[in-house]
């Protein structure tokens, strides 16, 4: 354990470059939620541009230059800019690096009883990975032809004939897997050799175990998209044909290069990291409802060995589902079926999870806490989200729904109304051990009505649209006649779903500045708490608020489960894991 | 013993060891994928352009492929050497194997020349494209690996290794043969098949 | 660190065994692949001698023998995920398109 007094290290080792992975796990959560707000920021403008079609951009529309949005009216390929860039941003540089980055980091080596991560050197290079390589990323904006614009997905051919902001995507995408791969090492290596003692792998929080696993799954299955990714780099660069096939015709042009690459072997290696990370999306947040839940219930959390044999299950299965992405790519359909057949089998696994965490609310003492609103919401939420995801999963649906907004609004209904929310949960739940003060409840529920309410009112008319089959990704819904009537034609009183997905959206962003000015006022003025003023079991809570460098000011030794709560007998209703803790 | 005892793990197992492993693991799959992307385009590709063999050089390669195992061997020998306590042979056998790596190198460096001027590129052919990529990729790999032998050899020149202290030159050891593995592999998949 | 045992390195003969065998394994690979056998033949052959020296490789210069049985089978599930993606990408990428 390092011993550095942090009394004596100057500002930009204690703040910029510190090795310890509290501070390396808040420089995750403000780079993390900056991002977060860019990519929301590139959104609102496209919700814009789709319920007042063609119109001037209000406010910042003489801002874009006339690359992007001549006289203030988005261009097409400005709107494929904003679209690419808004996924990429979310997923690698939004939500996992603050479901993983953040939470990880900060809570692993606490609710293990360690002082540090395995490796801290390794840490800081991750971080320091993650934000030059977002930088880059967002860089693109500024190259000729302006950002990469081929979706998150980035599909040849026409990832490859792009302009020159899809190499730096794929640059961008090299430098943040790395960042990655170096987390996913540590945070293996540090569940599995630094465990307080005592502490056996059926006593873990589910967090540590969702932490775990998805490490787990960025480690396997990210390599694969980096030599994907290279080769598409090549084929840009170099002119190779990883992915060209010969006598590719484009806009009426033959294409030169040597050909007899396959544009499906992309998706292939494209699908093989991007679906496990739906899982890495999901895992972490899933972790993080799992102890607020266990904690604002005041019992044991419902089928524990279930929750941790259906996470593992998850994780494997994770693997061997990813093609139901591609399932009209013009793939083979015996290939899909077998997809198919496994892509049902991972909805079981899933609604174990959900199900323990509703069964564990039965015959409980709620506290209605921000942070339990917040979980609470994720799981209805979040049980949308899955169960739109079964019409997708399935072939001959799949066939009408693939493409349209009914997938748009299925994946926004997980990653943001499921993940984000149980994140935002998080943040309240954890505030005090991080900060040694509370945040405001007041506001707190202010900001979760406002959330909750608005980001249905985006999402759910998504599922609306797309089965009226409104396609995703287009500039202007009105060049497609029959979308008419779900998009622009009023749906409420004079209210298109367009227009009141875009109030939603201003509405949505409105409500996020409570929730920051919320954060950052309790940093400085919020009121003292102490070390475990939520009264929970695990070993996070055990140690001073915040954990000084090192963590625990006391041994470790873990003597009971996670979640030792009303237990028959005992004086309180909660038993902490370690010995003698308060 | 005069260096303190590393941390105790809950496995046993050194953070680093399993670290360095883990570390193995991502890069199986990423070399997994580069040549999954080979086998099949070679399997399924109209137009892959696989070179007559004669244009290969099987007997350079050949030796080459020796030349790399025999520098795990030395590797192995080297590790052995710090385990019994024996800082000079580890050098010696360092030496020898970033040597041989070095020989490995330069053989592949008149390889790409040959090949080159027989016509065979990295955009001539998709046989072409992954031959250089991957091997490309590879001898990066090998370069890394000599950079951490030399980090080694310069940190036992100043007496840092010993039987009771050896850890990092067993990463180096591991992060080398694993260099080795994936030649064993590339070998006859670009050279014999 | 008593956590490396002296008596568990395998002796230097070990290595020299394993050095021999890899060189006739070296050898046998390149002289099939002159002789007039099958294609699908050839490649079997190729994979199980690449196979067998990766796992001497492994089992021994890497002491996957002596280790956490843990680290064989994370090795082993990466080779495998290698195996189901080369496995799905055939039907797709693997045959020759009409």
């Amino acid at each position: 354990m390092t011993n550095h007094d942090t009394h004596e290290l100057p500002f930009w080792r204690k703040y910029i470059f510190s090795l310890d992975h509290k501070v390396i796990g808040l420089q995750y959560l403000f780079t993390a939620m900056v991002f977060l707000l860019i990519g929301f920021a590139f959104v609102i403008i496209m919700r814009w541009q789709l319920a007042y079609p063609g119109t001037k951009i209000p406010l910042i529309g003489g801002w874009l230059g006339d690359s992007f949005a001549p006289g203030g009216i988005m261009l097409p390929e400005f709107y494929n800019q904003l679209g690419a860039m808004h996924g990429t941003i979310m997923v690698f540089l939004g939500i996992v690096p603050l479901g993983v980055g953040f939470y990880g980091n900060y809570f692993l080596p606490l609710q293990i009883g360690a002082p540090d991560m395995a490796f801290p050197r390794l840490n800081l290079a991750s971080y320091w990975l993650y934000l030059p390589g977002g930088l880059l990323m967002l860089s693109s904006f500024m190259m000729p032809g302006g950002a990469a614009q081929s979706g998150w997905t980035s599909y040849p051919p026409l990832s490859v004939i792009a302009p020159s902001g899809q190499t730096m995507w794929l640059l961008s995408m090299v430098v943040i897997i790395t960042s990655s791969l170096l987390g996913s090492i540590n945070f293996i290596v540090t569940t599995i050799n630094m465990r307080a003692p005592g502490l056996t792998w059926f006593r873990l929080p589910i967090f540590v175990w969702s932490q775990f696993i998805t490490a787990i799954l960025l480690l396997f299955a990210f390599p694969v998209l980096e030599g994907g990714a290279l080769l598409q780099l090549l084929d840009r660069v170099i002119h190779t044909s990883f992915y060209l096939p010969a006598g590719l015709v484009i806009s009426g042009v033959q294409m030169t290069n040597g050909g007899g690459g396959s544009a499906l072997l992309y998706q292939h290696l494209f699908w093989f990291l991007a679906h496990p990370e739906v899982y890495v999306l999901i895992l972490p947040a899933m972790g993080v409802v799992a102890e607020i839940i266990a904690t604002n219930t005041r019992k044991p959390l419902f089928g524990y060995k279930t929750v941790v044999a259906a996470i593992i299950f998850l994780g494997a299965l994770s693997f061997v589902v990813w093609a139901h992405h591609m399932f009209l790519s013009g793939m083979k359909t015996s290939l899909a079926r077998i997809f198919m057949t496994t892509t049902m089998v991972i909805s079981l696994p899933s609604v174990a999870i959900l199900s323990c965490l509703v069964f564990s609310l039965w015959g409980s003492s709620i506290r209605f806490s921000v942070p339990m609103m917040f979980a609470l919401a994720f799981l209805p939420l979040f049980g949308i989200g899955g169960l739109t995801g079964l019409p997708l999963g399935l072939l001959p649906t799949d066939i009408y729904l693939h493409d349209t907004y009914y997938v748009i609004g299925h994946f926004h209904y997980v990653v943001v109304t499921g993940t984000l929310v149980a994140l935002m949960g998080g943040i309240y739940y954890w505030f005090p051990k991080m900060f040694g003060r509370r945040m405001n409840e007041g506001w707190g529920k202010v900001h979760f009505w406002g959330t909750v309410i608005t980001m249905n009112g985006i999402f759910f008319p998504m599922f609306i649209q797309g089965m009226a089959g409104v396609q995703r990704r287009l500039y202007d819904f009105n060049a497609q006649a029959h979308n008419l009537l779900t998009t622009t034609a009023p749906a409420i009183g004079k209210m298109s779903l367009s227009e009141l997905q875009y109030i939603c959206a201003i509405a949505l962003l409105i409500f996020q500045i409570p929730f920051l000015i919320n954060i950052f006022y309790s940093l400085f003025k919020g009121p003292k708490t102490e070390e475990n003023p939520w009264k929970a079991t695990t070993l996070e809570w055990d140690c001073p608020s915040p954990p000084p460098h090192g963590n625990f000011t006391h041994e470790l030794k873990v003597v009971r489960g996670p979640y030792e709560y009303s237990v028959p007998g005992d004086k309180t209703d909660w038993s902490p894991q370690s010995e003698g803790g308060r | 013993m005069s260096h303190a005892a590393a941390p105790k793990t809950t496995t046993g197992i050194p953070n680093g060891k399993l670290g360095m492993w883990i570390f193995l693991a991502s890069e199986i799959m990423l070399f997994g994928s580069l040549i999954s992307s080979y086998i099949v385009l070679a399997m399924g590709s109209p137009t892959f352009g696989r070179p007559d063999t004669a244009l290969l050089g099987k007997p350079l390669a050949t030796i080459n492929t020796f030349v790399l195992i025999t520098s795990s061997v030395t590797m192995v020998m080297a590790l052995a050497s710090i385990q019994r306590n024996n800082v000079k042979a580890l050098l010696g056998w360092m030496g020898a194997t970033s040597f041989l790596g070095l020989g490995f190198l330069g053989i592949k460096a008149f390889e790409y020349h040959h090949k080159i001027a027989e016509g065979i590129t990295i955009t001539s052919s998709l046989f072409g494209s992954f031959y250089y990529t991957l091997t490309g990729l590879h001898g990066l790999h090998m370069l890394g690996g000599l950079a951490f032998n030399a980090y080694i050899a310069i940190k036992a020149m100043r007496g840092a290794y010993s039987a009771d202290h050896y850890e990092r030159v067993e990463y180096a050891a591991l992060y080398w043969h694993f260099v080795d593995l994936v030649w064993v592999i590339l070998f006859p998949l670009f050279y014999l098949v | 660190m008593e956590q490396q045992h002296a008596a568990h390195h395998p002796s230097v003969k070990g290595y020299l065994l394993v050095f021999v065998a890899l060189g006739i394994l070296t050898g046998l690979t390149v002289a099939l692949s002159y002789l007039p056998i099958s294609h699908h033949v050839g490649i079997a052959l190729a994979i199980a001698i690449a196979t067998t020296k990766c796992a001497l490789i492994a089992t021994f210069f890497m002491h996957l023998k002596t280790e956490n049985r843990g680290i064989t089978y994370t090795v082993l599930v990466g080779l495998f995920l290698v195996i189901v993606l080369i496995g799905a990408m055939i039907p797709d990428v693997g045959i020759v398109q009409k």
